[in-house]
């Protein structure tokens, strides 16, 4: 825990965000509706026995009361998938409609990319790109298993991603859920803060710059960005996209969803952000019981 | 299938690429490739699946006789890792559909559908294969059960012989005893 200590100026109720991080993290899943209503995934988990909460600020999300979340019919048949309940919240920010070209920059495992094809009732093209082609297998897995017909998949370094194998020249929106220090996963995975150094939270960011910014030139004007991290670091948050509101033609919006957050910050150490990134979501584990996130949504300009 | 170099028409099926099914076979350019027609007329005959089920789906194949069905928009051909999800197996003296697309499209299918109860699916899950009283035609099936009040496809069985086999690939198997 002890990089953390750093957001202690930042984070209101700080013993209580320590404590949150110590709490291991219960099972959560998506409904999948291209498969299921949510209706009838949980009629299926109560015909098993499976207890399980909805998420107040989402129907779609459930807290399941067990041990195997993947050990049930709900989740054979492909109507539930295991996502941590906070990951859900970019797509719900990006709000893709049927029909729309989205693309998602750093797609795989694919819960996110699953989940934004869901959003559009698979219809349209959501472009799942990642770098690794490694974990790319894993999001073709994912996609397949929970029935989606409407995406393409391609293996680029998102920085500098060719529109070429495509048949249009620009995305209505973009999700960056860019690489990071994962800070936020701490509750899940306890040695995710082992290797933390402040050489490597500079270096990540260097990286998600990159990523944003390809992601803003190409969108179209008027179209949607959004870009999270699942960690807290300042430096691969508001500071990414302060920079990427110099160099590029876009402004921050607000990232509403209904749940508790705190708003992100214009200052950090002897930084200065935008004024506008206050309408960014800083989401604590205290906040919702989850784990963390950072999630911005900008509007691409002329 | 060769490239033949005197024949410019006949092309040959490239591994790496997706290509757009023709629409018929009178279009074909590419020699034992299906077209959309032979697709679609194989879902209604075997399973019952209107074609209609498709109309905003294009079929493409990659790698010889793998089918894919996609929702979105692409070029043909094109060169990337996965466009939607595979659908079928051509190339084969049986066409076999993949467990993934059954799951999806399945709820359609009217013939060839085998209703197992919830312990016979427990077994079919955990890829067992079983001895089945079945008088409808052999070959590949989609076995199914119900789910919450509804039937809901499981997956690709191989029915011969009096024995259902359980075709569901290796990673998407599980064992759900002590679930009801």
């Amino acid at each position: 825990m002890e990089p953390l200590e750093r957001y202690r100026p930042i984070v209101d109720d700080f013993e209580a965000f320590l404590e949150a991080c110590r709490r291991p993290l219960g099972n959560a899943v998506r409904v999948n509706t291209i498969k299921a209503s949510v209706e009838r995934a949980t009629a299926t988990l109560d015909e098993e026995g499976v207890e399980y909460d909805q998420a107040a600020w989402n129907p779609r999300v459930l807290r399941l009361e067990t041990d195997s979340p993947g050990s049930t019919w709900a989740s054979y048949h492909g109507f539930t998938h295991g996502q941590e309940e906070v990951s859900a919240v970019p797509p719900v920010v990006l709000d893709p409609e049927p029909g729309d070209r989205v693309w998602d920059a750093c797609a795989a495992p694919g819960g996110k990319t699953t989940q934004l094809a869901a959003l559009m009732d698979d219809r349209g093209t959501v472009v799942g790109n990642d770098s690794n082609l490694g974990r790319l297998s894993a999001l073709r897995f994912n996609a397949e298993r929970l029935g989606v017909t409407s995406i393409a998949v391609t293996n680029q370094d998102a920085r500098n991603f060719s529109m070429k194998p495509l048949a249009f020249d620009e995305f209505d929106r973009s999700l960056v859920d860019a690489p990071c220090s994962c800070e936020g996963t701490i509750r899940k995975n306890p040695d995710a803060l082992c290797d933390w150094s402040v050489g490597h939270v500079k270096s990540v960011s260097g990286i998600q710059k990159g990523i944003l910014r390809r992601a803003v030139q190409a969108t179209r004007e008027g179209g949607s960005v959004v870009y999270s991290t699942c960690t807290f670091a300042p430096e691969e948050n508001e500071a990414v996209v302060d920079y990427v509101l110099e160099e590029e033609d876009c402004r921050v919006v607000d990232a509403d969803a209904d749940l508790e957050y705190a708003p992100g910050l214009t200052e950090w150490d002897d930084e200065a952000y935008d004024s506008s990134l206050e309408r960014a979501m800083r989401i604590y584990p205290h906040h919702n019981d989850t784990g963390g996130f950072f999630v911005a949504k900008l509007e691409v300009t002329a | 299938m060769s490239g033949d170099a005197g024949d410019g028409d006949l092309e040959e099926n490239v591994g790496q690429r997706f290509d757009r099914l023709p629409a018929t076979a009178d279009e074909r350019t590419v020699e034992g490739r299906v077209s959309r027609a032979e697709t679609l007329e194989y879902f209604a005959d075997r399973f019952g699946i209107p074609p209609e089920t498709f109309d905003d789906h294009t079929f493409w194949e990659k790698g010889a006789g793998k089918i894919w069905i996609y929702a979105g928009e692409s070029p043909t051909p094109v060169e990337l890792e996965a466009l939607g999800m595979t659908c079928l197996r051509t190339r084969q003296e049986h066409w076999k559909p993949t467990t993934d697309f059954v799951q999806r499209f399945g709820g359609h299918a009217t013939d060839c559908v085998i209703d197992l109860t919830r312990e016979q699916a427990r077994r079919f899950v955990a890829g067992e294969d079983q001895d089945l009283e079945w008088d409808g035609d052999w070959g590949y099936l989609i076995a199914a059960h119900t789910v919450a009040g509804e039937r809901e496809p499981l997956g690709v069985g191989l029915y011969l012989h009096g024995e259902l086999r359980s075709l569901v690939p290796k990673g998407r198997r599980r064992d759900l005893a002590g679930r009801t």
